[in-house]
């Protein structure tokens, strides 16, 4: 495969550190490739993978229904892209989501991870935490899990594979050519998530 | 990665701690200035209720500010302007699911303590409430809960830093519905950071030493800040802004984000302002699309503005001092 091209889905959110971190992944695997910003349609069309980074995901659902560029993400995934959400990526990939305290959302979604997600499912910023986690399922431990305001998934359908759990919760999964977490590894300076995406977007 | 320069080692507000037995952390700079990098390129609303709180998450606002009454209307009042109600920003809370913030009074750590009990995700030490200690800010590092401060240069926001914010605003005149004092805020803090860069490139450490003093800041603050070239927490603008177009221009001067008081509220179209702000803050760098946004709005409609020149309040400069 030529060089890679790789997008960060750039409406809202933490854009910068999510590049910087795929940069680095690029760097310590030798791969060839481009890290862009992304904000509009025609800029989706060109991508081989995506990231859709932290931030607030019902901003980020509404103005990228704006632009038309959720409706093209959508059938891009669909038709086989690999795709990470971080946070709000992962809230927006989802088919379902209700708020902690709130309740059921109305927020636009891509509708495509077959899971439930409870937004905020660890409570308000202040019980925002640090916690070594493991995902073992694709050989990554030891790894400092950041989650802010995280949320957390409580149901998953047949397709779904358990990527990590921190106590009994689910907070990260994987299905197909969708790789989604809670927490937010672009906040570390351990880039082996990001690597193991690069990985995927390699071999799709 | 984000930068952690200034942290404090062994600060109070860190918590250690387990969720059942698995050992966490609570209150550490990546998670506070964490939050504030989730919140780039978005639209924090000033709100005195429920209602408004509302409009502006159904508007595609990142976050909203809890005040008892709009920076505008704090300028009529006069007296002595404190935190929100308690019970107003808990209903606001249980209604949307965007975080929210709240002002306290420069310096008064009780009124910070109480907010930080009532669980806001973000404290914002301001100088549209009447400040309760003119020589000291709030030390920072003893809250769990992040801090917002404002900053009228590069010295004002290092300081404010190194007493634990994780996040920096300019000052702008807020209430004034004019953006000309944020431009200038941001614009100098620019050009600081270019100079303190320029002498860091040059390796003259003496003269870093020397910025140094003349911020009132550690040594070691310049050289990091000086290193990286830009504020070391995220950077959002604040004061005076009113319209679309007011929002665009400022995120093209660098800033990370858009803070809006009374310039939505205080308009005859919020509603429709509101969204319009929050587009042009996205796509600032599409000047069809801010002028999409500016179609949205009515200037009829725009807060009238005050002429910063001839104030009697200039809020900005409460707590510049110190």
């Amino acid at each position: 495969m030529s060089e890679l091209n790789i997008g960060v889905l750039s409406v809202q959110g933490d854009v910068a550190e999510n590049i910087a971190s795929t940069k680095a992944a690029l760097h310590e695997l030798g791969i060839n490739g481009n890290v862009t910003n992304v904000k509009t349609r025609d800029q989706v069309s060109e991508l081989d993978g995506l990231i859709i980074p932290g931030g607030e995901s019902t901003m980020i659902g509404q103005l990228s229904l704006v632009n038309g560029s959720l409706k093209k993400i959508k059938k891009k995934i669909e038709a086989g892209m690999p795709v990470l959400g971080i946070c709000a990526g992962l809230i927006l990939l989802s088919k379902k989501v209700k708020d902690r305290v709130v309740g059921e959302t109305q927020q636009p979604l891509l509708d495509l991870l077959d899971v439930q997600v409870e937004r905020n499912s660890f409570g308000r910023q202040h019980d925002s935490f640090e916690a070594e986690i493991s995902m073992e399922p694709i050989q990554i431990s030891n790894f400092s899990g950041v989650f802010i305001r995280a949320p957390s998934i409580e149901e998953i359908g047949k397709g779904v594979e358990v990527i990590s759990k921190f106590n009994e919760k689910i907070v990260a999964v994987k299905q197909g050519n969708i790789l989604a977490t809670a927490f937010h590894p672009e906040l570390t300076s351990d880039v082996s998530l990001h690597k193991y995406f690069l990985q995927m977007i390699k071999n799709s | 990665m984000i930068p952690l320069c200034g942290d404090l080692a062994n600060a109070k507000g860190v918590v250690k701690e387990k969720i059942e037995s698995q050992p966490i952390v609570r209150g550490s700079s990546t998670l506070k200035r964490g939050f504030a990098h989730m919140l780039k390129n978005g639209v924090v609303m000033d709100v005195t209720t429920v209602e408004q709180a509302q409009i502006a998450e159904d508007a595609g606002a990142v976050s909203v500010m809890v005040l008892d009454k709009l920076p505008s209307d704090v300028r009529k009042a006069g007296g002595v302007a404190r935190t929100a109600s308690v019970r107003i920003i808990q209903d606001i809370m249980d209604t949307i699911t965007i975080p929210v913030m709240a002002k306290c009074r420069i310096g008064h750590v009780y009124e910070a303590r109480v907010l930080e009990e009532t669980d806001v995700d973000m404290i914002d030490e301001s100088e549209v409430l009447t400040p309760a200690d003119e020589n000291h800010h709030i030390w920072k590092w003893d809250f769990t809960t992040p801090f917002i401060n404002g900053a009228r240069s590069l010295a004002e926001a290092l300081r404010r830093i190194e007493e634990g914010a994780a996040m920096i605003r300019t000052k702008g005149e807020p209430g004034t519905g004019n953006v000309a004092e944020a431009v200038l805020h941001i614009k100098k803090l620019n050009d600081e950071l270019r100079t303190i860069k320029s002498i860091y490139n040059s390796g003259d450490n003496q003269d870093l030493v020397k910025m140094a003093r003349e911020f009132r800041v550690s040594y070691d603050i310049v050289k990091e800040t000086a290193e990286i070239g830009r504020l070391p927490v995220v950077n959002f603008a604040a004061g005076g802004i009113s319209t679309p177009a007011d929002a665009a221009y400022l995120m093209s001067l660098g800033c990370d984000g858009i803070f809006v008081g009374s310039g939505i509220f205080k308009a005859g179209d919020a509603k429709e302002r509101a969204h319009a702000v929050v587009l042009a803050t996205t796509f600032w760098e599409d000047p069809d699309k801010v002028k999409e946004a500016q179609k949205m709005i009515d200037e009829r409609q725009s807060i009238l503005g005050l002429d910063v020149k001839e104030l009697e309040l200039r809020m900005q400069e409460r707590g510049s001092t110190a």
